[in-house]
This record gives C-alpha cells, structure tokens and sequence, in this order.
C-alpha cells in the first residue's frame, strides 16, 4: 500500500469557541477518491475550511499529516502551494480583478513565476474553458461578480484545472447545479483525476455521487465519522437518512468512541 | 518636534519607502527669502516682465488673500505658516523646447522619473515645472501645426495675452478661496492649452510638476480652453523631495470647454508626505460639452481638492472619477462639485477611497441644480473602504436641488477588507499581502481602467508600494 497522501489524526476544531470536528480520522492515499457526507450542522464545511487553512477555524487538537508533513499551523497560501485545492461551497466575489488575471497570479504562485508563460498560460486557460464549456469573455469578467450559482461551480473547477492539485476537496460542489451542470463539473473533475491526486469530495446528497465514483464514502455526524463504508454506504443513506444516525450519534446522543 | 538624530531617522526612513524622494542641490537663478510681501510680487511680475494688468491682478488678490482667514472647514490646515515658504524659486532663464537646454541636473531629475521617455513613447507633448518655472516643454509638430497651442502659463502670457487675459480668472475668482486668492497673488508656471475647432488631439498631453526646494511654494496656474467640437486629454503628474519641513502646492486650474467640446483631465498626484496640496479646480462646460476629471491622490500630507463642473448650457455632460489612498499620516479631503445651471444636464460622480495605517479619506461633495434647471440626472456614489480600526473615512454630502423635476442619486459605502475574500485569494496561493493588493487594486479597477495603459500599470505598481508590509 503506498503512503498516505492525507492523514487525519483525532481532528478537533473549533470555530468562534464552539467546538465543531471533534476526534475526526481520516486516510485517503494517492489515486483515491473519499466522499464525506453527512447532515447539516455535522462539521462538513468546517472540515474543508480547517484543511485548507482558514484563519478562524482553529485546530485544538490533533494532526493533519499531509505528504509526511503536518500542516495544521501552515497558512493557506502555502498549503496552496504545496498542492491542496478547495473548490468552495460559496466562492467569494473579488469585485475589479478579472478572473484572467486572478488566474494568472495564482498560476504563478503555485507552478512558480518562472513556469509560467503568459501566452502559454493564456492558450491552456482558453482551453480549459473551453472544456468546462465556460464562455471566453469570463476570463475578462471580475471574480465570482454576478456569476450564476452554476457559473461560480463551474469556475471552480476550472481554477482546480489550472492550478493542478494533488488533494482537492470538493465542498457541496453539487449544490445550486441543475442536473446539466451537474454532469459538466462532474465530468470536468473526472478528467482531472489522476493516480496520484487524493479527492475528497464533501457533498450532503448523493447525486453527485452518481458522477465521481467514490472508493470510500464515510458519514460524519457531529464532528465525528460514524461509519465508513464502499459506495453502496451513500445510496444506503440516501434510502434511510440521516436520522437513524443521528439519534445514536447526534449532540445530544451518548458519547461514543468513533468507528472507522 | 523630536531631537535632529531622531528627525533625520524618520526622515531617511520615509525617504527609503517613497522613490521620489530624493533631491538636488540648489543652484537657481532666483530663490526668494522666506514670506510673502507686496515687494516680492512686483519683483515676480518684473522678473516675469508681465503686463501693467497682469499685476493688478496679482495685487487685488494679494489683499484677498490677506483678508480670508484659514478655512476651518475641512482638513487640518494649522500646520501651514505663510511665513516660513519660499514663493518664488526660478531654477533656470527659460522654459527650453530642446530637451538638450535643460540644466543637467534637472535634467538628471526628468530622467529619474521617466519625462523624456514617457514623451517619445506616448505623449503628444510635455511640459516639465521646476519650482516654479517650466523648464521644458514640447508638442508635436503636427499639432502645432493645426493650430494647438500647449505652452507654459507665462510664455502664453507673452505670446497670446489677449485670450489669457480673456479667460484667466473667469472660471475661479481671486475671492473663490484663501488659496484660488493667494495663488492668483503669485502664480508661476502650469500648463497653458488652446484647442482650435474640431481638432481632436488623439494621444495625450501631459505635464510635470516637482518640487524640489525644502519649504517650497509652488503655484502653477493652468487653463485650458477647447474650442467647439475639439477634444484633448491633459494628464498632469507631480512629486516632491521628503523633507522634515512641509512645503505647499497651491494651484489653481481651469477648463472652459466650448459647445460640444471634450476635455478629460487626469492627475496622479504622488506628492511625499510633507506638502500640502491644496487645489482649486473647475470646469465651465457649454453647449454638449463634456468635462471629466479623473483624480487620482495617492500622496502628500494633506489634500482639499474639490474638482468641480459648472454645466452653463443644455446637454453639458459633467464626470468626476476620484481615487484617494491615505495612509499613515495623510489626509485625503477629495471629493466633486456639480452644478448644473441649465436644463438637460447631466452629472456623474464616482469617489473611491481607502484608508490604512490611521489614513484619513473624506469625501466632500456637492451637487446644486438651480430652479430654472429642469431634466437633471446626476448620480453620485462614494464607496470607502477601511483597512485597519485606527483609519478613518467620512463621507460629507450636500445637495441643493431647487427644481423637482430632476433624477438624483446617492449611494455610499464602507466596507472592510473581507476575511473571506483574502482567504479565498490565500487558497489559491497567494500570500496575504498580494491578496490584499488584489483586493485594493480591484476597489481602484473603476478608476485605473480610465487610465492610458502606461499609468494604470504604474498607478498599481505605487498601490503595491503602499501596500507592502500592511499586514504586520
């Protein structure tokens, strides 16, 4: 078995001094694709908010290992630059900055200045465009500015394709998608994939899951994975809900030692 | 004020930080003492050899100037002592028209700051001030010809006295303000533009202004005039050395645009941060004229400056783009003024401010529609935006509307850099600083997309400057 790309050791975070994972572990080695879902409220945004860095989840405990190295005290931009990749739930508008030369910038700052060459970088972007069936003219458009819920997914995973990850996590990336934009991401994340990238891919439905075929599907509830299984887990979920679970491992449910 | 060793640290600090900052030894051909008197402005007009009225003028406004007391409305302006500036410093006999006739070592400073490459690359002519005289200045052969003229304030003066005396002064008064009278009182230098009837002056024209002296006061004068269906552009940029003592920039601008002319007007002011920038600009706009300032105030210690459009006839369109930047020390007192006297005028106001390191950005604006004006659409938006708790931004709006039947709007916003928005940008590898930049250089987009290319690429490399080391 080859090493891990991604270690979670009894992960806890915490956001505004309320304690949202709490003892999360998680494995996912190259060439694998996880999918975490769980209800609203179970800490799936706030896990791939603390993996990429965000300033206001603060880790309280345990270790995210990450190529052999941990990473819990690095900032975002050089987690960036190691190869992690987090295509938001909610991409934020960057008013003024056209998404051409956002792309640029942050190209270069991963790749490094001296990899990339304007008319190259210029005739891949097109190309990538192109591909996720995004019109030219978005590359003169500002960041995120009066995009279509669709429109900012899309541009998501166009910014995954540039900049090349060896983890990218997808936070709810099916959300806000009709079933024809749906199956555009998906594809366009399919192409990407490789041996060795790792994908998480954190999703409430199982839709998405009809498109990324995941290796492992695990279902977190109340900071914690609860179960762990195959993709038979997801469409058993998506049948029963997520009640069941959460009465047995809900907030206000008896502590447990978790599974997996 | 702290002990010399302590004052030259700071001073070679903020010296190391500004690009500009650097100076020349003195070696004028006058150099006034310190003060103001009635003596001193007749021996200016004599220098000049200016016209018996011309000096009249001078005289009247100097008695303005003595009669106003300091505005107390605005920006701290206790700090000036009229006593302790020098007012009038000429660093050479003429302004030259050949590059190879400047004094080399203000030709050394021109080289420094790009003039004389700017001018082949991309001007259509240039006018360089030293102090307080042009030192240079040129304009293309084939304007010339059509009839443009771009001259100095003084060598206008003697070559076309009747336009300058029909114009000078009828846009702003002497008793406008204490500074429109005190630089009506010894005006020097400033550019000088007429544009015949349909010309369009394709590429701009752009002038220079530095100070160099320490306790300096310069007082260019400028006017431009663009005759019926005629078009320039006029891009005027200025620096000064960093001193511990403060100098003073008092100008005084005026635009007469004609039925269906267009002037655009831009400045980048980058002044260091110990002058005073306190400017007087207005623009009377006739027939379907149009007037755009776009303002840009990144420098000096304290700014007030109120570009303004007289809109005199129907159909007089009237646009004023600001960006102010005001950083540790600053206060950036920017704002517009539109009045519009006719019917079917219309107004456009866009101010964009941002204030760090204890900054201080206002916006001051006015709109006023007289009665008789009906069918009036203005629109004003400010938006600031703060980047730290110890920087300030106030917005001080007055409209005077004395007609119903008009469309106005306001709008005005603050925000804060976003914690989101940096994060996002840091996700993609960007480190702080330059998502900050990026967010900074966004806000300023509006502004920077109505520059030549050449300047938008400089104006973002100067935010960048200022940007560095923000995040602490």
């Amino acid at each position: 078995m080859s090493d891990p790309l991604l270690k979670i050791e009894n992960l806890h975070v915490a956001v505004e001094g309320k304690q949202i994972l709490r003892g999360l572990n998680l494995t996912v080695r190259p060439g694998e694709i996880h999918a975490i879902m769980g209800p609203n409220g179970s800490g799936k945004s706030t896990l791939s908010n603390a993996l990429m860095g965000h300033p206001s989840y603060l880790v309280t405990s345990g270790t995210v290992t990450y190529k052999g190295q941990q990473i819990q005290e690095l900032p975002a931009d050089e987690r960036a630059r190691q190869g992690i990749f987090l295509a938001f739930q909610y991409p934020t508008a960057i008013p003024g900055v056209s998404l051409g030369n956002f792309l640029l910038a942050a190209v270069r700052n991963v790749r490094g200045a001296a990899n990339v060459k304007p008319l190259e970088f210029r005739k891949e972007l097109m190309a990538c465009m192109k591909d996720l069936g995004i019109r030219q003219d978005f590359a003169g458009r500002y960041v995120n500015e009066g995009f279509s819920g669709g429109e900012k997914k899309r541009v998501e995973i166009l910014q995954m394709a540039m900049l090349r990850p060896s983890l990218a996590i997808l936070d709810e990336t099916d959300s806000g998608l009709d079933i024809d934009a749906l199956r555009i991401v998906a594809e366009g994340v399919n192409r990407q994939v490789t041996p060795e990238m790792g994908v998480l891919v954190i999703t409430h439905y199982q839709r998405l899951l009809d498109y990324i075929k995941p290796d492992f599907v695990h279902v977190l509830v109340s900071g914690r994975i609860v179960q762990s299984g195959g993709p038979e887990l997801a469409l058993e979920l998506e049948a029963r809900g997520y009640d069941e679970l959460l009465r047995t491992h809900g907030a206000d449910a008896a502590p447990v030692v978790a599974g997996a | 004020m702290a002990d010399a060793s302590t004052e030259a640290a700071i001073v070679q600090q903020i010296r190391s930080d500004y690009k500009y900052g650097f100076s020349d030894a003195e070696d004028y051909v006058f150099k006034s003492g310190k003060g103001l008197t009635r003596e001193l402005i007749m021996q200016i007009s004599r220098l000049k050899q200016e016209p018996e009225w011309m000096l009249d003028i001078r005289l009247k406004a100097f008695e303005v100037f003595k009669s106003k007391p300091m505005p107390t409305w605005g920006a701290d302006l206790s700090g000036i002592d009229f006593d302790d500036i020098h007012y009038y410093v000429r660093p050479s006999e003429k302004a030259e028209t050949n590059w190879d006739d400047v004094p080399e070592y203000i030709k050394n400073t021109f080289d420094k700051l790009g003039i004389p490459e700017a001018e082949r690359k991309f001007l259509a002519g240039v006018s360089a001030q030293y102090e307080s005289e042009v030192v240079y200045h040129s304009i293309r052969e084939d304007l010339e010809k059509l009839g443009v003229i771009f001259l100095d304030m003084d060598g206008a003066l003697r070559q076309f006295p009747e336009i300058v005396r029909q114009y000078f002064g009828t846009v702003i008064p002497m008793s406008d303000n204490k500074f429109a009278a005190l630089n009506t009182a010894v005006w020097s230098g400033g550019s000088f533009i007429y544009v015949p009837e349909g010309v369009k002056v394709d590429i701009p024209l752009q002038a220079y202004f530095r100070i160099n002296a320490q306790s300096m006061g310069q007082f260019e004068r400028t006017l431009i005039i663009t005759a019926p269906g005629s078009f320039v552009h006029y891009i005027e940029g200025c620096t000064a050395p960093v001193y511990s003592k403060d100098s003073l920039h008092a100008a005084v601008v005026e635009l007469i645009a004609l039925e269906g002319s267009k002037i655009r007007y831009t400045t980048i002011q980058n002044w260091s941060n110990n002058v005073y920038n306190l400017v007087t600009k207005r623009a009377k706009a006739f027939r379907n004229a149009a007037v755009e300032w776009i303002d840009g105030n990144l420098g000096s210690k304290i700014t007030m400056k109120y570009p303004a459009i007289f809109l005199m006839e129907e159909g007089a369109r009237g646009e004023v783009l600001s960006i102010a930047f005001a950083g540790k020390g600053q206060h950036q007192d920017a704002g517009a003024k539109m009045v519009h006297l006719a019917p079917h005028t219309s107004s456009t106001v866009l101010s964009k401010s941002i204030s760090k390191d204890g900054g201080r950005a206002s916006y001051r604006g006015l709109v006023k529609v007289l009665p008789k004006a009906e069918n009036i659409r203005s629109n004003v938006r400010c938006d600031a935006l703060i980047l730290d708790p110890e920087s300030r931004s106030d917005t001080y709006p007055t409209m005077d509307i004395g007609n119903q039947n008009v469309h106005i709007g306001h709008e005005a916003t603050v925000s804060k850099v976003g914690d989101e928005q940096v994060f996002y940008l840091m996700s993609r590898g960007l480190s702080e600083d330059d998502a900050i930049t990026m967010i900074v250089n966004g806000f300023f987009e509006p502004f920077t997309k109505e520059l030549p290319l050449e300047y938008a690429v400089e104006l973002n490399r100067l935010i960048k400057l200022e940007m560095e080391g923000s995040v602490g």
